[in-house]
């Protein structure tokens, strides 16, 4: 391994001959964001730029191995990667489903050569993934899924309602849940498969939130025809990695609430906003919530390392995860409140330049997806209560 | 980076203070001073035996008899003595005496902390002179004469007063009531004339007590740091203090958690256990994920203890207002989950909520910490 400060030097040097400068600030808005596939639109020169140059050194998914096009760093170096990206404040390069999810399931349980079709090109941007959980039937009872696939010998034949699908609409390919076997326990009857979104018989249609946006389909599966070769894992398998993905997922999703480098933090805000008075938020009230906020933020944090620090030592309770998607996604949510008290109406606009096209109010009702999404948060406290305090 | 786990060392501190003081520092012991009213408020044998397991000098270098283990070995053993309720002199003597004799005495001064951990001297420290900690709040005086400085004033809530043979007193030699700069230290002999302590009967049954200071001359050489800054070295003995009272309360919470727990499967109503009813579920899993995260802060402070590290202070106030905020819910559940049996005497989570409140209130309570928080953080 090359020395860290060493590594840390060159990574340096390269981002900044290699990162472009309009790349260099928080995302204005959702439109900034890059998220890849064959049918992405870059918004400009710079964010391709940034893309090709990163996925090149595989640093859009830099912990991942080198032969899948991966940036084969350790942990230390990947810490000191992100640690170089937000001291310049870089945007990320790639959002993408790929890369936090359908990739890593593959590298845990995926089959070589599922790994050589898929990986590279999840690390170039160059599909987009969509996951198909929720069906309109089970949501927070996700293993009562009824999607079918029937076996036809070297294919099966899908039909179901997969809906809640994040970005179906955009998506190149689908890592979905099906019921493969109908006459044993749900969860015993399961497997992951994987599609091309323009296989006939897969059709899409945006759901409009609350907040104006639609980043969610219904996605109809019409006699879709999938290779048996595309599943992952083994048939009537699938639950264990879709916990493994439900597990990842609740792990993002609990990220929400941190504050993304570059972004300003929720006191500097209320600071900016409200103003001091003799050293203190002129406005008491909300400088007593903002603190308590504040606190359980870092709370929640030094959380994240202990565990992260627990898993490397192997000790650990296991299911933390539940707990990270439950305090993560609530804290989010508080943020999102704080930021309607520190702002004021200035919140509560909804469309207009000035006000941002109302990112605010937009992503204040965005939040509130957040614990429903991914399993509710009564769910994730059902699952501490049962799984770990052995009540029941 | 070293990770936020304990290692093998702290790890076997803290099952060794487990199993020790779940034998002989258990809550049945603290009923029994209680309901005799002992008069000294701990077992000397009990801290006989503390003291032979090197846990008086804990926090003590090697040259003076400690071990020299640090603040998170301290911390664990003080989680398990929160759970366990036990009252020993540990935390003024081993902890806030140490503490202010390394970091301001000289060396004659110094000379004490092979005393305390040989265990033949008891510190006690007094800080507060109303019932809300506010540490600059100082209205006793020390007045400058030809022998040294002579103490008038009155300092309450001081833990182990009663039974100390020394006390470090907070004392202004300079300014104004609020002014941080004019406090001053020092050392005085619990039997000086002019010293009158007296006990305080406190909800948990611990020590506590007033200090009556009337006209007290002590010389020069009682002074611990330097005159009129001693605010600064009270400031970090009240930060390290403030860990230790986190990780007892951490201590407090998880034991009042597991045995609400344990009541919720045992219990039946309607031919079923409490711990089926889902509302109780949910209570009792946010719950948990509190403590989780109270864990992390606590150790966490109590590593930047260790490491000096700049942010320790904003570290030990979220530890602390976190560890005020969680072992009052893990309490207050605690009772409403035990149901009526939760109000009676006989039954241990009473004890548990009544020895939380005083360690909240101790050096500050969630407020004051919040509020030390958001100014240490810009606002």
């Amino acid at each position: 391994m090359v020395d860290l400060e060493t590594f840390r030097q060159e990574t340096r040097a390269w981002l900044e001959q290699n990162c472009p400068h309009s790349m260099r600030s928080p995302f204005k808005s959702d439109k900034d964001v890059c998220w890849g596939g064959r049918n992405w639109t870059f918004q400009s020169d710079d964010q391709q730029l940034w893309l090709e140059r990163m996925a090149e050194r595989g640093w859009t998914a830099p912990d991942w191995p080198v032969e899948y096009g991966g940036g084969g760093l350790s942990r230390e170096e990947h810490k000191v990667l992100r640690e170089e990206l937000a001291r310049i404040q870089a945007r990320p390069p790639l959002n993408s489903f790929g890369v936090w999810m359908i990739g890593p399931a593959l590298l845990k349980f995926g089959s070589e050569a599922l790994k050589r079709q898929h990986l590279p090109a999840i690390v170039r941007g160059e599909i987009r993934w969509c996951q198909g959980y929720s069906e309109p039937g089970a949501g927070s009872d996700l293993a009562g899924l009824q999607t079918k696939a029937v076996d036809q010998g070297d294919h099966f034949i899908v039909n179901g309602q997969k809906v809640w699908t994040s970005y179906a609409d955009k998506a190149d390919w689908m890592f979905a849940l099906v019921r493969t076997n109908p006459d044993v326990k749900k969860q015993m009857g399961i497997s992951l498969v994987l599609f091309d979104m323009t296989t006939p018989g897969v059709s899409t249609r945006p759901i409009k939130l609350i907040s104006g946006s639609s980043p969610f389909c219904e996605t109809f599966l019409d006699d879709v025809r999938v290779e048996k070769d595309q599943v992952v894992g083994e048939i009537d398998k699938g639950w264990s990695i879709a916990k493994y993905l439900l597990t990842h997922e609740r792990e993002m999703i609990g990220g929400f609430g941190r504050t993304a480098a570059g972004q300003k933090t929720l006191s500097q805000q209320a600071i900016d906003q409200l103003g001091l008075e003799q050293g203190r938020l002129a406005d008491s009230f909300i400088r007593s919530d903002l603190a308590r906020w504040d606190m359980d933020a870092k709370a929640f944090e030094i959380t994240g390392e202990r565990v992260t620090d627990e898993t490397k030592s192997g000790q650990g309770v296991g299911h933390a995860s539940a707990m990270l998607k439950y305090y993560g996604t609530e804290l989010n949510k508080r943020r999102q409140e704080m930021l309607l008290a520190i702002y004021g109406s200035d919140a509560m606009v909804w469309e207009g330049e000035a006000w941002n096209d109302g990112a605010l109010s937009r992503q204040w009702l965005r939040s509130k997806g957040n614990s429903i999404e991914g399993g509710t948060s009564e769910i994730q406290l059902n699952v501490i209560a049962k799984n770990i305090l052995g009540l029941g | 980076m070293q990770r936020l786990v304990l290692n093998e060392e702290q790890q076997m501190l803290k099952d060794a203070a487990r199993g020790f003081l779940s034998e002989s520092g258990s809550v049945s012991q603290l009923r029994q001073l209680r309901d005799r009213q002992d008069e000294t408020g701990f077992d000397r044998s009990l801290w006989q035996q503390m003291v032979e397991m090197g846990l008086a000098g804990t926090l003590i270098p090697e040259a003076f008899g400690g071990s020299e283990f640090g603040h998170v070995g301290m911390g664990q053993v003080f989680e398990e003595a929160g759970r366990n309720l036990t009252a020993s002199p540990l935390f003024a003597t081993s902890v806030l005496g140490a503490t202010a004799l390394q970091l301001a005495g000289n060396e004659q001064q110094q000379q004490h902390l092979s005393a305390i951990a040989e265990g033949t001297l008891l510190i006690a420290l007094a800080v507060d002179e109303k019932g809300r900690h506010a540490p600059a709040r100082v209205e006793t005086r020390a007045e400058a004469n030809d022998s040294g400085y002579v103490l008038t004033g009155r300092k309450t809530y001081v833990i182990d007063g009663h039974v100390a043979n020394t006390l470090i007193v907070s004392a202004r030699t300079s300014g104004a009531a609020r002014d941080e700069d004019g406090i001053s230290l020092f050392l005085v002999d619990a039997d000086a004339p002019g010293v009158d302590i007296e006990r305080t009967i406190m909800v948990d049954s611990h020590n506590s007590a007033v200090v009556r200071l009337d006209q007290v001359q002590v010389a020069n050489a009682a002074i611990l740091g330097q005159v009129g800054q001693g605010f600064a070295v009270l400031s970090q003995v009240l930060n390290v203090g403030n860990a230790h009272l986190a990780a007892e309360l951490l201590g407090v919470a998880t034991a009042s958690f597991e045995s609400t727990v344990a009541y919720l499967k045992e219990r039946q109503q309607f031919g079923v256990s409490l711990g089926s009813f889902q509302a109780l579920q949910h209570r009792a899993a946010h719950l948990w994920s509190e403590i989780e995260l109270l864990k992390s802060v606590v150790l966490k402070a109590l590593r930047a203890l260790d490491d000096r590290a700049d942010n320790a202070p904003a570290l030990v106030s979220l530890a602390k207002a976190k560890a005020c905020e969680i072992a009052q819910l893990a309490t207050n559940e605690g009772v409403q989950m035990h149901g009526g049996v939760g109000m009676t005497d006989e039954y241990d989570i009473g004890l548990f909520m009544k020895r939380a409140r005083p360690l909240q209130q101790l050096f500050g309570d969630y407020h004051f910490h919040a509020d030390r928080y958001a100014t240490l953080s810009g606002y």
